[in-house]
């Protein structure tokens, strides 16, 4: 399916800005059954410093918001062919170690209340079956956090949202990550697009989470939406945690306050 | 088991000879009168203050300036003993690059099971952000200091491998410069090898260690200090003016064009070389602790983009950490081939069960380190502690084993220092500074020899009551 | 190549400097008119304060103006920013962040300074012990000037240390005259009459000037002759003329040295052409309080202008 997608993200700052950076990680890569086939990122009120590949080889760019500006917007756009593999993202690349995944991190830490979880699902489910058991994991968490926008931040860890039982699919994918480390599975957290079959218009990007099988490789669970990834996923990065794979990251020195503002259209 | 070690001596072979490296320095010794040189001692101490090689202390009054106290009588080391210390650490230094390489490449190590991966996936040194990334030259440690410590005439063991921001090399070097005025006739009649490139070593080092997309002619290199309260301060801005870089700090520096750069009188300048003194933590608040005010936000992306080389590389600290270092004979061989020329201390980790009983057991004759601790603290000397002591760490011990490794109390060698009452033994240690450059490894001859002051005391940390000596080693 | 830090921190560590010794000045003087004239001696040290521009600062912990306090309120007050102890604890702070830009003898000198002022001043002063005391602090100060004269390269790091000494200098004589400019003021009534001399020979005192002063004036002390002395002659080190064309000078060379002209180098041509365009007949036309107000309002703007232009702190 080719997706074509329209991401413009705007900040607003009260102040003129004296000195801010932005760190995006906005750009998809080809490979896992997906096909950049044109992509795009133009900024206003900002200039690009430089890009690289980070340590999960995500695409990162970093921005330097013109000195004296109130506003900055980043458009990000293309085009992007995608297979549907039934949730398999399949083998393993870059040198960070799937080892890695496997930690948790002060995002994704577990507290008792997804310690509780963990033992829950271990003991309702059959450790033979790996791919029931995380699905069954994948439908508890649904079940037991509504998804309700506004009411967790970006900086609310796992298990907090899970204590509170409402968030949004950011909460869904790292309790989800937490709790299948917690049963013993590497897992990581990915950020991206997902075309919605009712409607165009979107607040947010989205994410979900992949789980490391060894013989299957990564497997994507979208806790959100109670299915594994198709082809109407666009993955853009990944990370351990929702800071590795943070679309946007940025840091601003002096005074006043800023506003964040999504428009996002993906359509076939 | 651990049986009451004697102290070797390394001046006195017997109460009235001196051992051949020391004989010259004994008979000039012999000779001079004590008076005389309690006075210089006095006059060692001036000059210290008047040039302002202080150290601020943690946690006091920012005006009270102390000094290290600093002992006249050198350590001294023969030319063989030298080139044998030499040629274990520039082995031991290879392994740690190879190592740090591996580790943030492949992990061919964890692959080949010579060590555990829980030591590195759990362990806060271990930066995932330097995944991948190829440190300009190759070098990830470009200064290291290695901690030695000696039992016996053929007896050196790696106390500690300083590959983070060691510090103290500018106490070798104005120590020097102070027994060179004071004494300078022991200098003629002693063939003692300079200490005083460094400096320019360490420039040259750093140099060729440039990015390979550099300005251009002369790369700039610059000090990153973490400002004027910072206890090693006096170092920072020695280093900076011996070299002759800029000494900056987090507020001279900023991102343009895709660089790292420094605000001068006549605006924005890039950096090539950042040789920083600030700690991983604070390095970049953009990718690490978003709180640091001490850092450059983004440095880590220019350096990840390949414009500047940050010495040491971030991530090295994983090469130094103590839950590591009972596997440095492995890492050693593991990336050399050869066994390792310099040995380590017996270490115990108490995360394992056989290996915590026994330390449990045999307590008060051992040293218990905590696995991220430095400096000296949170540390039990087992045979300096107290009962009581010893049972609030058996409690600390038995909650978190896994938090701590034990070592048996090294019987350290002893040098004399000059007490009212003439020269009397004290224990030291050694740390030599190492430079790492592309091509080559060179290791200055000399080093900081840290001495505990208090007889009978094994604890040689500056915060603790250490003092420091010249180094002297010999030609060959 | 110069950070913008260090050429700051080097302009502080020279304003400092200054500070301290004219601060220094200001007490010798102060106690030497007390010495003399015991009943003026309240009076003369409320002047001392406010010359030294630290009347709120010093009302704030004092009711009177006693000598013991006053004494120990200007050279180790606490909260007195510009007390000698202060000023020379701020130098040398200073110096520690500019040291890769000083030599060796600058800083141990600087160091060697602060280490003794230190020492002896970590105990009150007791009145007879000042002139000592003030002297050793004198002393330490010119080892350092000295050091900077005798051992620094004449680059942009000396213009900026020597701009700090002379905006620091011009400032602080301008206040000195301010303050005691109705001593100054020729006035009908007082033609004729025996005009305090105490009050002249306080002011050429607070900025060392009497001996020269006398020197070059054969005895002959008259208001238009001090203020001229003190303002238009540029033979005098401390005179607001000297001042202005020695940071006139120091500028040009920065931008000799880094081949650009900056704002800064206009205000101050702007200063000396009027400086040099008076004569104390039309100062005191225009008002001398007016003219000395100007002088450290420029001045101020002026440094403002310095630190901006050179990137100071950003």
């Amino acid at each position: 399916m080719q997706l074509r997608i329209n991401h413009v993200t705007t900040y607003t700052y009260s102040e003129p800005v004296f000195y801010a950076l932005q760190q995006l990680r906005l750009t998809p890569r080809s490979g896992h059954g997906q096909t950049v086939l044109e992509w795009s990122s133009v900024i206003s009120g900002g200039t690009k410093q430089l890009s690289f590949d980070d340590q999960f080889v995500n695409h990162t760019e970093l921005v330097l918001v013109d000195e004296g500006v109130q506003t900055i917007e980043i458009v990000s756009s293309g085009v992007v062919d995608v297979v549907d593999r039934h949730g398999i993202t399949g083998r393993h690349r870059g040198f960070a170690p799937v080892w890695l995944f496997e930690s948790a991190t002060p995002m994704t830490e577990a507290g008792p209340n997804l310690r509780q979880l963990a033992r829950e699902v271990k003991s309702e489910t059959d450790s033979g079956d790996v791919l029931g058991r995380l699905h069954a994991l994948s439908a508890r968490i649904a079940q037991s956090v509504r998804y309700e926008t506004g009411r967790t931040e970006v900086t609310t860890k796992a298990e907090s949202a899970l204590a509170a039982g409402h968030g949004v699919c950011q909460d869904h994918a790292q309790i989800m990550i937490s709790v299948a480390r917690l049963l013993g599975h590497p897992a990581r957290y990915v950020s991206g697009y997902l075309m919605m079959n009712d409607r165009v218009e979107q607040d947010a990007t989205h994410a979900w989470c992949e789980v490391w099988d060894e013989t299957l490789g990564w497997i994507g669970f979208d806790v959100s939406n109670g299915i594994a990834p198709d082809d109407r996923y666009v993955r853009v990065a990944v990370g351990r945690d929702s800071r590795d794979a943070a679309p946007i990251m940025g840091l601003r020195q002096g005074a006043g306050t800023e506003d964040l503002h999504v428009s996002l259209q993906v359509q076939q | 088991m651990i049986r009451k070690p004697e102290t070797f001596d390394e001046m006195l072979a017997d109460p009235h000879t001196a051992r051949s490296p020391y004989s010259a320095y004994f008979n000039w010794f012999g000779s001079e009168n004590l008076k005389h040189l309690r006075r210089k001692s006095a006059d060692a101490e001036a000059f210290f203050r008047r040039i302002g090689i202080t150290f601020n202390v943690y946690g006091q009054d920012e005006a009270d300036e102390r000094l290290i106290p600093f002992d006249i009588v050198p350590r001294i080391i023969a030319a063989d003993e030298w080139t044998r210390l030499e040629r274990g650490t520039e082995q031991r230094v290879r392994a740690i690059n190879a190592f740090l390489h591996d580790i943030y490449h492949r992990q061919e190590i964890i692959r080949a099971g010579r060590i555990p991966r829980e030591i590195i996936a759990g362990n806060a040194a271990y930066l995932p952000e330097m995944i991948g990334v190829d440190p300009p030259g190759g070098v990830y440690t470009h200064v290291v200091g290695v901690d030695l410590v000696r039992t016996g005439e053929n007896d050196f063991f790696v106390l500690e491998d300083n590959a983070r921001t060691p510090s103290g090399v500018s106490y070798m070097l104005e120590n020097r410069e102070t027994m060179l005025q004071m004494f300078p006739e022991l200098f003629t009649q002693l063939r003692v090898r300079p200490v005083s490139r460094y400096p320019q070593l360490l420039r040259r080092s750093l140099a060729d260690c440039a990015p390979p997309g550099f300005s251009g002619g002369k790369p700039t290199v610059a000090v990153l200090t973490p400002g004027i309260h910072n206890s090693a301060y006096f170092e920072h801005s020695f280093l900076a003016d011996q070299m002759g870089a800029e000494l900056v700090e987090s507020q001279d520096l900023r991102i343009e064009n895709g660089r790292v750069v420094m605000r001068t009188t006549e605006g924005y300048h890039p950096i090539d070389v950042l040789y920083r003194r600030v700690d991983d933590e604070y390095l970049d608040p953009l990718t690490f602790n978003p709180e640091s005010l001490l850092g450059v936000p983004g440095i880590m992306d220019v350096y990840r983009a390949g414009n500047i080389t940050i010495a040491n590389a971030p991530g090295t600290g994983i090469a130094d950490d103590k839950a590591l270092y009972s596997y440095m004979p492995e890492i050693v061989e593991f990336y050399t081939g050869e066994s390792a020329i310099l040995k380590n201390v017996p270490t115990w980790r108490c995360s394992e069960a056989d290996s915590l009983a026994y330390v449990l057991e045999n307590l008060k004759d051992l040293v218990v380190k905590e696995v991220h601790g430095s400096g000296g603290y949170g540390m039990l000397v087992g045979p300096a502690a107290s009962k009581k002591e010893l049972a609030a760490f058996e409690a600390k011990l038995r909650a978190r084993p896994g938090n701590y490794i034990a070592q048996p109390t090294l019987a350290l060698s002893t040098v004399p220092i000059l007490t009212k009452s003439g020269l009397a033994p004290r224990h030291v240690d050694l740390r030599p500074f190492v430079l790492v450059s592309p091509d080559r490894i060179d290791m200055t001859p000399g080093g900081l020899t840290r001495v505990a002051l208090k007889k009978g005391s094994l604890v040689v940390n500056s915060s603790q009551g250490g003092g420091t000596k010249d180094t002297w080693v010999l030609e060959g | 190549m110069m950070l913008g830090k260090t050429a700051g921190g080097l302009f502080w560590m020279f304003r400092y400097l200054e500070r301290a010794e004219n601060t220094a000045r200001l007490l010798e003087a102060g106690w030497r008119i007390a010495l003399t004239r015991s009943g003026a001696a309240p009076g003369e040290w409320q002047s001392v304060i406010a010359t030294a521009g630290m009347t709120s600062a010093y009302l704030a912990e004092h009711e009177t103006y006693d000598a013991a306090q006053v004494i120990d309120f200007l050279l180790r007050g606490k909260s007195n920013p510009s007390s000698v102890l202060n000023s020379l604890a701020s130098a040398r702070s200073n110096a520690r962040t500019v040291r890769t830009a000083l030599s060796s003898e600058v800083w141990e000198a600087t160091n060697e300074c602060w280490m003794e002022a230190k020492s002896i001043l970590s105990r009150p002063i007791s009145e007879r012990n000042l002139h000592d005391t003030l002297a050793k602090i004198r002393f330490r100060s010119a080892v350092v000037r000295g050091a900077l004269h005798g051992t620094m390269l004449r680059n942009d790091i000396f213009s900026f240390a020597r701009l700090g000494t002379f905006i620091e200098r011009s400032d602080n004589t301008a206040r000195i005259l301010d303050v005691k400019y109705y001593v100054l003021l020729p006035s009908a009534s007082l033609v004729g009459t025996m005009i305090d001399n105490a009050q002249w020979e306080t002011i050429l005192r607070s900025v060392s000037a009497e001996q020269s002063y006398h020197w070059l004036n054969g005895g002959q002390t008259s208001p238009l002759g001090i203020a001229d002395f003190l303002i238009l002659d540029r033979r005098m080190p401390r005179s607001l003329s000297f001042c202005c064309l020695k940071i006139a000078d120091n500028l040009a060379q920065l931008e000799q040295e880094y081949d650009s002209r900056k704002e800064c180098h206009d205000m101050s041509d702007e200063i000396c052409n009027r400086m040099f365009g008076s004569t104390i007949e039309t100062i005191f036309e225009g008002g001398l309080h007016e003219f000395l107000s100007k002088s450290i309002a420029d001045m101020g703007q002026l440094a403002t202008l310095i630190e901006a232009d050179y990137r100071f702190y950003r």
